[in-house]
């Protein structure tokens, strides 16, 4: 203590404590950390955001500042050049157009048939979509099965009034026509293949023992049900289908709940309390008179790309995943096969798969076989990105430890319940992003639908772009950030959700 | 030392029966005319250096690994490549893996009801019951919730046991369960397989833990080079190994 002595002052409570410096928390620290901890990292910011301001500062301009929001033709979006003020965008056009480039050619009066789509498609998409939301098993098979056949007759159209059998024996018989379709049409590629050695007509005959009983039950079935609406039957062909759905229906109910050994005359009585209800309501509003038809040629705009890509997606993963199995499957044949397909797929490009659907597969089909132009597009599409994703799929499927399978082995589990119930969904979970990135691509690539003629989001506002009444400079850039924005909008959504997934899935793994 | 009350008494059913069996795995002989039968709760404990093809040989058991020559007999089942009757043998034979190989993606009650829901057919809710049963018995029933990659390596061994057990298996086939646990893990491992072996079970395992092969095993067996060298009761291998090769791995694993 003693050289203490000589000191003049010696603290003897403890100093307040201070705040954190404040270039090191709050805005201002984050700004002196990052953009300019040094002279030229601050002079790099500050450069790029003179640059960044200039971009977004024209932008604006064009898009909001000098854009002409309302008008009914070129004049409106040109007028401002004579006033000698710079031209901006002419949403006006949009706003005209925009109608067709979600609908296409659709008939303006039965536009509310896709918007019934769309909304079937959201409630039943946005509940599969949020976790926390039960059932998913049956929103699911809503989904993936129901879905589909729904929108295809609500697009589509149907003249027919069906009741519920008279439906379910016109899809057998819509299903019989395709698969014939599509074993003649192999007959005869395989046919002009083996043409190209020798005149062969072998393997046509030979598909058609296949396909011609397929057609003929097809068309027998077509009778059998457009009978039901056409006299003598009519009015009588739709009650004998309603009453005969209805009994088919309770007797079904009746049949799980004996076997169940609980009560099943209350709920028939409900059941057919509810059918008579039914029938008087359709009774007095008069019989179904079913939808006027609408070719697909009329489809187009997000209404073709969203059919277009949903198909493709919601096929791709399955076909995808059968592939990556068959790829790596013990059985020769079923590899072979797997690795023709896939190397095929993937050594061509998507544009010459459509090119092919459209063009050259007419010239190889018999006269009177004839799949729709979307159809086709739509095949071509789902099976092409099959390719990518069976090799997205097989990517996780290497990832998984050979100790999962022989765990899944050693307890029993078939190769089904192994592959489903423990390999895949670890696998799935590893790829999510490529398999995201796979759809983001799909969407994007249905733009190439338009080279065989169908008119897509982007095709019909390129097609727009011709329309003497709006032709004016900004209209194509007007139309091409329109597009832009549509297309980013679905696509952001996509990687989104992916991300939100990833995270998700990934708290119960972490080690 | 031995707890002779553990072994009871060893019927003369036979569980598994081994017949001239052979394994190649391209031109290296791993497995060279094995012959070996197991009856009806016997404890058998397999030994040797590494690379002996002691694991090869109980993979063998439920055809994790085909073999080439000989006859596999499990449970009345012969294991040919008849799918079928291999996933019946599974059915009836628990394996408990090296590294336990949980399923990571599934809870621990999900683990243990997994099999039993989809390949036993067994209502879920008594699946259920079944596995918080076995998952008491190895103790750890309050982490049924939990996913196996937040459990201790002691605890996911233990889980794999339970899910193992869950099917209900007459035979259980352990593959060195304890080679990958902290030592301080291992007795806890153990511990539960002492009260199986000490239930009845017929069990065979892999192990280089003398200590629990002197307690519960009815026979120890030697392995090297592809062969059975030598097996015997735990007493009589112990204290009086008969061939040279037995002493010197003895010796270099007994200090």
């Amino acid at each position: 203590m003693a050289q203490n002595q000589d000191i003049a002052f010696v603290r003897t409570e403890e100093a307040p404590q201070l705040s954190p410096p404040s270039n090191y928390v709050g805005l201002n620290g984050w700004v002196l950390e990052n953009l300019v901890p040094n002279w030229w990292v601050g002079l790099l910011a500050g450069a790029f955001a003179v640059f960044a301001a200039g971009i977004i500062w024209d932008l604006l301009n064009w898009a909001v500042f000098d854009a002409v929001f309302t008008g009914e033709s070129r004049e409106d979006c040109i007028a401002p050049a004579a006033e000698g003020k710079p031209l901006g965008a002419c949403w006006a056009y949009v706003r005209a157009k925009f109608g067709q480039w979600i609908y296409g050619f659709y008939p303006i009066d039965l536009r509310w048939r896709p918007n019934v789509v769309f909304l079937m498609f959201a409630a039943l998409l946005l509940p599969l979509l949020i976790p926390k939301i039960p059932g998913k098993g049956l929103n699911a098979a809503l989904f993936f099965i129901v879905l589909p056949i729904v929108a295809f007759y609500v697009l589509y159209g149907t003249p027919l009034p069906y009741a519920g059998l008279g439906f379910i024996v016109h899809l057998i018989g819509a299903a019989a026509a395709f698969i014939g379709s599509v074993i003649a049409a192999i007959g005869y590629v395989l046919d002009s293949v083996v043409g190209v050695i020798a005149s062969s007509t072998a393997f046509g005959t030979l598909m058609s023992w296949f396909s011609s009983p397929l057609a003929a039950f097809s068309s027998a079935l077509d009778r059998a049900t457009t009978s039901l609406s056409e006299p003598p039957l009519r009015p009588w062909g739709f009650w004998i289908d309603y009453a005969i759905s209805t009994s088919i229906i309770l007797g079904v109910i009746a049949w799980r709940r004996t076997r169940k050994q609980t009560d099943w005359k209350g709920p028939i009585a409900k059941g057919l309390v509810i059918a008579a209800g039914l029938a008087i309501l359709i009774a007095t509003l008069g019989l179904p008179r079913g939808l006027p038809i609408v070719e697909t040629q009329l489809w187009g705009g997000l209404l073709v790309t969203l059919v277009v890509a949903i198909t493709g997606i919601v096929a791709s993963l399955p076909l995808g995943i059968l592939l990556a199995l068959g790829r790596r499957s013990n059985m020769p044949a079923i590899r072979l096969l797997s690795i023709t397909f896939i190397e095929a797929v993937r050594g061509v490009p998507l544009i010459t798969v459509l090119f092919m659907a459209s063009v050259m597969l007419p010239l190889f089909l018999p006269a009177g076989v004839n799949f729709d132009k979307l159809l086709r597009a739509l095949v071509g599409v789902a099976l092409f990105s099959s390719a990518y994703m069976a090799e997205v799929v097989r990517g996780g499927l290497q990832a998984i430890p050979k100790g999962q399978y022989e765990a899944a082995r050693a307890l029993g589990l078939s190769y089904w319940h192994m592959m489903g119930l423990v390999v895949l969904p670890q696998a799935l979970r590893i790829v999510i992003p490529g398999i995201v990135n796979n759809f983001i691509s799909l969407f994007k690539d249905t733009t190439l639908v338009s080279i065989v003629g169908l008119f897509d989001l982007l095709g019909i506002i390129q097609a727009g772009f011709a329309d003497q009444k709006w032709v004016s400079p900004m209209t194509a850039p007007t139309g091409y950030l329109g597009a832009a924005a549509m297309f980013f909008i679905f696509c952001f959504a996509m990687s989104r959700y992916s991300m939100y997934m990833e995270r998700r899935l990934a708290t119960g793994h972490k080690r | 030392m031995a707890k002779t009350s553990a072994k009871m008494i060893v019927s003369d059913e036979v569980a598994i029966e081994i017949l001239g069996l052979n394994k190649w795995y391209g031109d290296f002989h791993v497995l060279r005319d094995i012959n070996l039968t197991v009856y009806q709760g016997e404890r058998i404990v397999v030994c040797g250096p590494s690379g002996s093809g002691k694991s090869t040989l109980i993979r063998c058991i439920n055809r994790l690994e085909e073999h080439q020559k000989g006859r596999i007999i499990v449970d009345g089942h012969e294991l040919t490549n008849d799918l079928k009757r291999v996933d019946e043998v599974r059915r009836e034979v628990g394996m408990v893996f090296q590294h336990f190989n949980l399923f990571p993606h599934l809870t621990v009650l999900e683990n243990c009801t997994l099999a039993p829901i989809w390949v036993r057919k067994m209502p879920r809710a008594e699946a259920e019951a079944q596995a918080m049963k076995y998952l008491k018995r190895v103790k750890i029933p309050e982490q049924a919730k939990k996913f196996p990659g937040q459990l201790s390596g002691g605890q996911q061994q233990r889980v794999a046991i339970a899910r193992a057990l869950c099917m209900n298996p007459r035979i259980m086939l352990f593959d060195e369960p304890t080679s990958a646990l902290d030592p301080e893990m291992i007795k806890e491992v153990l511990e539960v397989m002492v009260d199986l072996a000490e239930s009845g079970m017929t069990m065979i395992c892999v192990t280089h833990e003398m200590g629990f092969a002197r307690q519960v095993a009815n026979r120890v067996i030697f392995m090297d080079q592809g062969q059975i060298v030598e097996q015997n009761t735990p007493e009589l291998f112990f204290l009086q190994p008969k061939s040279e090769r037995t002493k010197l791995f003895l010796s270099q694993i007994l200090h």
